[in-house]
Formats: C-alpha cells, structure tokens, sequence
C-alpha cells in the first residue's frame, strides 16, 4: 500500500476511536503512532484489512497510553470496558474531523497544521519541514491547537466554509520540503468531495487542479518564475484540465454559484486558450465581475483591471486602476505592465522596480527586477 | 566547528567595486547572479558547511515597547542613511580562515557586465555555549 492510501485511512481510524469514547487529541495521537508502526511493518507483513489493522493498532496504543497515564482515572475506568461493537470507519466521522480542524477557534495556521496531521495523517516532522520551522515549534503548535478544540463536540456542526479556506491555503502557500502541499491539499480536498456534495468544494477542487496543471510551465529549470502568457502550454497536464474543468462544469450546472466556483471558471479559460491570444479575456471580465459582487475583495479588483486592459486595452485597464488602493500588495507591478502595454515604458520600468522592492517572495522579486532590468536595456539601445 | 553569520546589506557597508544598482543590469547578468548564489549554498549543502540562508525584504520598521496597556510605537521605514540588512547566510565551518574564504567566494558573485561584485559582505562570528572542559 502506497502512502497516500495509507494516510487516506486516518481520518475514519480517529473518528473510530473517538466514537469509542477516546478524546479527540488522545485519538490523533495514538492513530499517529499507528501509522509509524504501519510504515515500518507492512512491507515485510502486508495486512489483509488495513482499516482493521489500523484500529486494531490505534486502540491498543491509546489503552497503553491511557493505563501509562494513571492520574486520568476516566480514562482508566474506560480501559476496563470493552469497546463497543465497531461501527467501522464512516463518511461522517471523515466529515466531522475536516470541521473540528478548522475550527473557527483555531488560528489559520493552527487549522492548517492540524488539518495535516490528524486528517492529512502526516507526520509532525513531515509538516514542519513543509513550513520551514523547527519540529518542535511545529508539535507545540499542533499540541495547543488540539488543546484549544479539546472542548468541542465531536459531531458539532461545522461551517464546509472554514475547511475551504485551510485548504486553500495549504495549495497556496505550498513551501518547498519533501511533501508536496499542493499535492497533498487536492487530496484532502478530493476526499471532502467524496463525503459532503457541495458546488463549492467541487469549485475548489476544480480550481485547485487547472492551477496544478500548470505546474510544469511555471518555472524555468533555473528556478524563475514564467509568466501566464509566456508559458508553453504543451506542458501543461491536458489531463488534470480535463478532470478540472468536468468537475466545475457539474458544479456550475447546479446554478449555486461561489468563490471558488468563479474563481476555477476564470483558471478554466486560461485553459481553454491554446495560445495566450487566444484568451477569452472578455469572458473573464464578466467572471471577474461575479466574483467582484461575491467577495468585494480589492485583490479580485486588481486582477480584474489586469483583465480588463486585456480585453478593452490598456487605457481602459488603467482607468480600473484608479479606482484601486495603491497601496494594495502588486499595484505597482499591475500599474507597470499596464504601463508598458500602453506605450510608456519609462514609467513602467520605475514601476516594475518599485514592485520588486515590494514584492513578498524571491521568485516574484527576482521576475520583477528582470522586468525592469528588460525595459531598462531597451531604452538603452 | 563554529557558526558563522554572512551578512549581506542592501546599504550601510562601504561602496562595491561593481556598483550597478540590479534594475540596470541585463537579464542574463541577473540570471547569472541567481545561478552563482543557488550554487554557491548547494555546493556549501554539499560540504556539509551550509545551516541557514534568509533573504529580507528592503521594507523595515524600527519598534519598542511603550508602557502598559499602550500599542507598541513604530519608528520607520528607515531614513536613507540607515544600515539595511538585505540578507544572510549562516554557515558552520572549521575555522574563521575559512569562513573568510567563503565569504570572499560569496562576494564574488557576477554583477553588471558579468564582473564580480566585490560586495563587502559582514562576518559575524556565533557566540556559543560554554564549552563543557574549561581546566
């Protein structure tokens, strides 16, 4: 069993134990130690029901950790008990974990880290090299967050909204280490999409894969950043489009329209242009539009502007841009490339090196400087 | 071993040989940069020298404490004159000579016209803890 299907089966081993009668953080912990054990027993002794094997596992770890404790005398009173009859691992209890780790109590990067571990089944270790931080500082977080929720209900309705979110953000701000975020969150969101039918999360997921399909084309070997219109989209995965866009299509059918949902229809026709001036930039005006009446996000605005100096010219994208916030993260590198399609090109390499003072990650800045740097030596010759 | 702190300013050390700012270089030189500085640290991964490299955004506020039950107060962004720290590499290394060297190689990275930079960059040795033997 490879270990994306083994992490799979986390989130009904915890549900199990915790309808057992274990505390949520007890259960993660012991469901943990299970997996451990699994990845380093079941090459040489394959187990015939892996779900079985695991609670099996799971519910002694937590009755050794449970008798070790001697002061939690509930917890010692449980052990003499027998377990009920199992009821197995259920959709429900899958569903139930995706709303207790995106507590709205929790921090985002709380709900983030616990997401991964308790129904990613990740190891601290693995989360903490993901987010760049020492696998101390990372157990510490993960441990106040299971604190935090220790006093919620395990089957309290929970918001699919604030799951979306942490999701979201493990796509998108997926740092480099050994596990793939973006990888790692189309999965979890893949398995929220088998255990609750909602047009949002299916937006989601949808939007999710068209980004990942470009993947391939986004960085040079070196590392740099390609932008949208220059990438070569013989490398982007024909495949994960597809499944995206029949995805989103099923969702937009159903008339209940969301973020995310206009959000993978604006990715969806980035898809659909086989080159970049094939682009429906009008259509994705009108999409941009819709998300502006969902959201009234000044993000959603400056992308629009860029969209609309696409479709009705570069005077016209500028004339967006008036109504929008300078100080908004990317305005001068949005400001700059409108510029430079408008003719003035001085303006916008000043522009673009201002972006790059501004810019928030290296790969941005560097693509910025190079902007700059490009316009510059044209002006030079 | 000891640790080592290169530290890089985006102004505040004296004057570069090659003192072209990097929006008036060529895309290619700027290329060359990147590569020299991601093999550089890969090479140093490889000699097990290298534990830690940051690069800082230029944007920066100084702040302090101002009593009880008050928002701390914020002094910035610096004025022109200011040190500014655009960046670090820590590294572990058997002596300080070679922490010199290192350095010097860093320093060497191609700038305007593909020459080297000649960046002055800071060596700031790691203050450790005691050692166990001290007779």
């Amino acid at each position: 069993m490879d270990e994306h299907r083994l992490r799979a089966l986390t989130p009904g081993v915890i549900g199990v134990l915790v309808r057992r009668g274990a505390d949520f953080a007890a259960a993660e912990d012991a469901v943990q130690d299970a997996l451990v054990e699994a990845v380093r027993r079941w090459p040489t002794e394959p187990p015939r029901d892996a779900t079985g094997w695991l609670i099996t596992v799971a519910w002694r770890k937590f009755l050794d950790a449970a008798r070790a404790d001697a002061s939690r005398r509930r917890r010692e009173e449980l052990v003499d008990e027998q377990p009920a009859p199992d009821p197995g691992a259920s959709t429900d209890d899958t569903l139930q974990l995706y709303f207790l780790c995106a507590h709205p109590s929790l921090t985002p990067a709380s709900a983030v880290a616990l997401t991964l571990r308790a129904v990613g089944g990740l190891t601290t270790r693995q989360i903490a090299q993901a987010y760049l931080v020492p696998e101390a500082t990372m157990a510490q977080r993960i441990s106040r967050a299971k604190r935090i929720v220790a006093d919620v209900k395990f089957d309290e309705a929970g918001d699919v909204a604030t799951v979306l979110r942490v999701l979201y953000l493990v796509f998108n701000e997926g740092y480099s280490g050994d596990v793939d975020l973006a990888a790692e969150a189309i999965r979890l969101t893949r398995q929220l999409k088998a255990v609750i039918d909602q047009e949002e999360v299916a937006g989601l997921l949808a939007l999710m894969l068209l980004h990942h399909a470009r993947r391939p084309a986004r960085t040079r070997p070196d590392g740099s950043l390609v932008p949208l219109a220059h990438q070569d989209r013989g490398r982007w995965d024909t495949r994960l489009i597809t499944e995206g866009v029949e995805i989103l299509q099923t969702a937009l059918a159903r008339d209940r329209i969301g973020e995310f949902q206009a959000q993978a229809a604006v990715a969806a026709l980035h898809a659909d242009a086989r080159t970049a001036e094939e682009t429906d930039w009008v259509q994705i005006v009108e999409w941009y539009d819709e998300l502006t009446r969902l959201t009234d996000s000044p993000i959603i605005a400056l992308n629009r502007a860029v969209a609309v100096g696409e479709a009705d010219g570069s005077r016209a994208g500028l004339a967006a841009l008036t109504r929008i916030e300078p100080t908004l993260p990317r305005f001068a590198a949005v400001a700059a490339y409108l510029h430079e399609r408008d003719g003035d090109v001085a303006t916008a390499a000043t522009l673009y090196t201002e972006a790059a003072l501004q810019a928030t990650n290296l790969q941005e800045r560097d693509h910025l400087t190079r902007q700059a740097a490009r316009l510059n030596a044209d002006r030079r010759r | 071993m000891a640790k080592y702190l290169l530290l890089k300013h985006y102004r505040g050390g004296p004057t570069p040989v090659n003192d072209v700012p990097m929006d008036r270089w060529t895309e290619e030189e700027i290329a060359a940069h990147m590569q020299y500085m991601n093999d550089f640290a890969t090479r140093l991964e490889g000699t097990g020298e290298f534990v830690d490299g940051q690069a800082l955004s230029p944007e920066g506020t100084f702040v302090r404490y101002d009593g009880e039950g008050r928002p701390p107060v914020t002094d910035g962004p610096f004025a022109e004159t200011k040190d500014l720290i655009a960046g670090w590499m820590v590294i572990d290394v058997d002596t300080y000579s070679r922490a010199l060297e290192l350095a010097g190689e860093l320093s060497a990275a191609p700038g305007a016209g593909g020459r080297p930079l000649h960046e002055w960059l800071e060596v700031r040795p790691f203050l450790t803890a005691p050692p166990t033997v001290t007779e």
